[in-house]
């Protein structure tokens, strides 16, 4: 008998994908199939989404998973809430699993937010009683006491979240699972999230938690596995699953420098890619150098494009050359700058994607450069980090008598 | 507290009846949303329960009995295609909901773990409500026309029990299969059609009789069914010993077959719907 809440070993799932052809989903298209072939067996061939996956995680920690885009870890994470069956291996759980996996699963539009709370608390496991027990709670937590017998298609997003947290957070399972939410929701809710989900380790339940955001992680975790290509690659300190997860981005970075493993046709490569203080305070200036090859045989012209992405993948700024009449010359090697005024980043790191295209991606370098901006505020006075809280970027503004 | 272990799926698997019975509360919301939102949003909300019903009664009785001039034993036609009209929408709802069920509560499905059989189960619970509502506009029918159906009457949840163990594995069994092939949704609909006009529904087995067709008609279990109902609902000639037998084994093999069918493919849901 263990007492652990989670043992995992020799875990792994795979999924099948046809190679010949399309996927059948026509009983029609798969009986022409084989009648066309009779003799040849449907050929699949297995991706492994999770290979070979072993650990065990005591009571009262809250795990971070961590890892790259298809690194498994939404997969993992589907299979400890069994939502998917495993192929191979066994999980064995020391308690009910509750789960966070997309804000808002298990909301009807149509249904008032007390009727959701209802419907979604029975969906994470809870009883009548319990929800019953938990309702003000609930209601409180999430702030939407006014409009609790509004059908939530009627909410704002922010408001949509809050509940489904909320209902989630109440959530008396021994082991809880989520799953990059804490990117919506304003600031103030997020830390009151993040001190919701601490109070659950602290009462000794197990919280797994996948973000790609790693100031949560770190804020939030007192451990972290670092999944790489569906095999675990670190199980330990959160630290050391966070340095693990840098060293592939740059590994990533390295791979993109060679041209030929890159997309797009090719047809034209870009050469370098460098912004020219990679750090730098806010307000500053944003230089981008570019150089591109040249391709005598093709016609016309083309244009570039950059954009500026944060850690957690969204695209803050494209600078599309078209916009301001950009216009290159196949022919002939290609050497530009690209100089944005005026953008204030917030503290943080970025990478620079740059693009070369014409009637389709000719190169699509991501990740050719990053700028690492410093915290340092670009505004005159100094005030509380409250001021600075809210909002994607950080803006020139000044408020006048009038 | 219980642990937990999940190992990959097996060949047979019947569901985990303690699971389930701790989701009953999933059970009750779902079947609750379908009744409050069905009627949310619309002009005259539940009159549709019984619009429906008399509309389809009224229509069959003047194609069936006006036109065609078809027999409906000693009662009038209106309230024989009433009765035809109760059992077999309730089988035709159950199988129709159950089957499309899964598909469309895709996200769900995708995102959270419940048992699954959940899901197609819920149904019943609207539909036996319109069932039930739809039996009671019969039985004000009942005096309108002065029919006394007898004590046969009792034996109505019986058939009402055999309805729903039929209807639901052949809707069990098709929402799985809809889960993987879409077909079923065009199939299904136009299938449950054509069996509604070849079951003596709209028409009694009176009338085919006549025309000597009994053997085909036999069958078929709808028949058996129908038969059963009328006899219930409307006190005419009983079903024969041999209809009521194998209707139940119909009902018990269809409801295992398609229960195995159902949970055989629940563990792949998720990867593949």
């Amino acid at each position: 008998m263990v007492d652990s809440a989670i043992t995992v070993s020799n875990l792994s799932k795979s999924y099948r994908i046809q190679v010949t052809g399309e996927r059948v989903d026509r009983i029609t298209s798969a009986v022409i199939n084989r009648l066309r072939h009779p003799l040849t067996r449907t050929h699949f061939e297995d991706f492994d989404a999770l290979k070979d996956l072993s650990f065990e995680i005591p009571w009262g920690e809250a795990v971070g998973i961590v890892g790259r885009n298809g690194a498994g870890k939404s997969t993992l994470l589907k299979l400890l809430t069994r939502i998917t069956a495993p192929t191979g291996g066994i999980i064995d759980l020391g308690g009910r699993v509750g789960s966070l996996l997309e804000v808002g699963t298990g909301f009807s539009g149509e249904l008032t937010g007390r009727e959701n709370i209802y419907q979604n608390g029975a969906l994470l496991g809870m009883n009548r009683k319990e929800i019953k027990r938990r309702f003000d709670e609930i209601v409180d937590f999430s702030g939407v006491e006014k409009f609790l017998d509004v059908p939530v298609k009627r909410y704002s997003s922010g408001m949509y979240v809050r509940l489904a947290f909320a209902v989630a957070a109440h959530l008396d399972t021994e082991i809880l699972a989520i799953d990059e939410v804490l990117a919506v929701g304003d600031a103030e809710f997020q830390r009151k999230s993040l001190a919701k989900m601490r109070e659950v380790a602290r009462d000794g339940r197990t919280v797994l938690y996948v973000s790609h955001q790693m100031n949560t992680v770190t804020a939030l975790c007192t451990s972290a596995m670092f999944l790489d290509k569906g095999t675990l690659g670190y199980y330990g300190t959160v630290d050391g699953a966070i340095a693990k997860y840098r060293d592939t981005f740059e590994k990533f970075q390295v791979e993109q420098k060679d041209a030929a493993a890159r997309p797009g046709t090719g047809q034209l490569r870009l050469t370098r890619v460098a912004v020219t203080e990679q750090t730098q305070e806010p307000a500053e200036d944003k230089v981008i150098e570019f150089d591109v090859g040249a391709n005598p045989e093709m016609v016309g012209k083309y244009f570039v494009s950059a954009h500026i992405t944060d850690v957690n993948g969204s695209v803050v700024v494209q600078c599309d050359s078209r916009l301001t009449g950009g216009w290159f010359d196949p022919t002939e090697d290609q050497s530009g700058v690209l100089r944005i005024q005026n953008l204030w980043l917030r503290p943080g790191r970025y990478t620079i994607d740059m693009f070369v295209c014409q009637a389709g991606i000719l190169d699509a370098w991501e990740g050719a450069d990053v700028i690492e901006v410093v915290e340092h505020s670009p505004y005159p006075d100094l005030t509380t980090d409250e001021a600075l809280s809210h909002g994607m970027v950080l803006a020139d503004f000044h408020y006048e008598e009038r | 507290m219980s642990r937990t272990i999940i190992t990959p799926p097996g060949r047979l698997n019947m569901p985990d009846w303690r699971e389930v019975w701790a989701a009953r509360e999933i059970f009750f919301r779902f079947g609750q949303k379908e009744i409050l939102l069905r009627y949310r949003q619309t002009a005259v909300g539940v009159a549709w329960v019984f619009i429906q019903p008399l509309v389809s009664a009224g229509v069959f009785t003047i194609v069936f009995g006006g036109i065609a001039q078809l027999p409906s034993g000693d009662v009038p036609y209106f309230i024989f295609a009433f009765a035809g009209q109760l059992g077999w929408n309730l089988f035709n709802n159950i199988v129709g909901r159950a089957s499309s069920s899964l598909v469309a509560n895709q996200a769900l499905v995708s995102k959270v773990f419940f048992p699954r059989i959940i899901v197609p189960l819920s149904g019943l619970i609207s539909i036996l409500l319109d069932f039930v509502i739809g039996f009671g506009l019969f039985v004000v029918l009942l005096f309108v026309f002065q029919i006394n159906p007898g004590w046969p009457i009792l034996l109505l949840p019986f058939w009402v029990l055999l309805t729903i163990f039929l209807a639901m594995g052949i809707g069990l069994a098709a929402s799985a299969w809809m889960v993987k092939y879409r077909d079923v949704a065009y199939f299904l609909p136009w299938f449950m059609q054509v069996l509604m006009y070849a079951s003596p529904i709209a028409y009694s087995m009176e009338a085919v009789e006549e025309r000597g067709l009994t053997w085909l008609f036999n069958l078929n279990p709808i028949t058996w069914l129908m038969e059963g109902f009328r006899w219930t609902l409307l006190g005419q000639s009983a079903p024969e010993a041999w209809q009521v037998i194998a209707l139940i084994v119909a009902a018990a093999v269809s409801s295992v077959v398609g229960l195995l069918i159902f949970q055989n493919t629940e563990r792949q849901f998720a990867d593949v719907i």
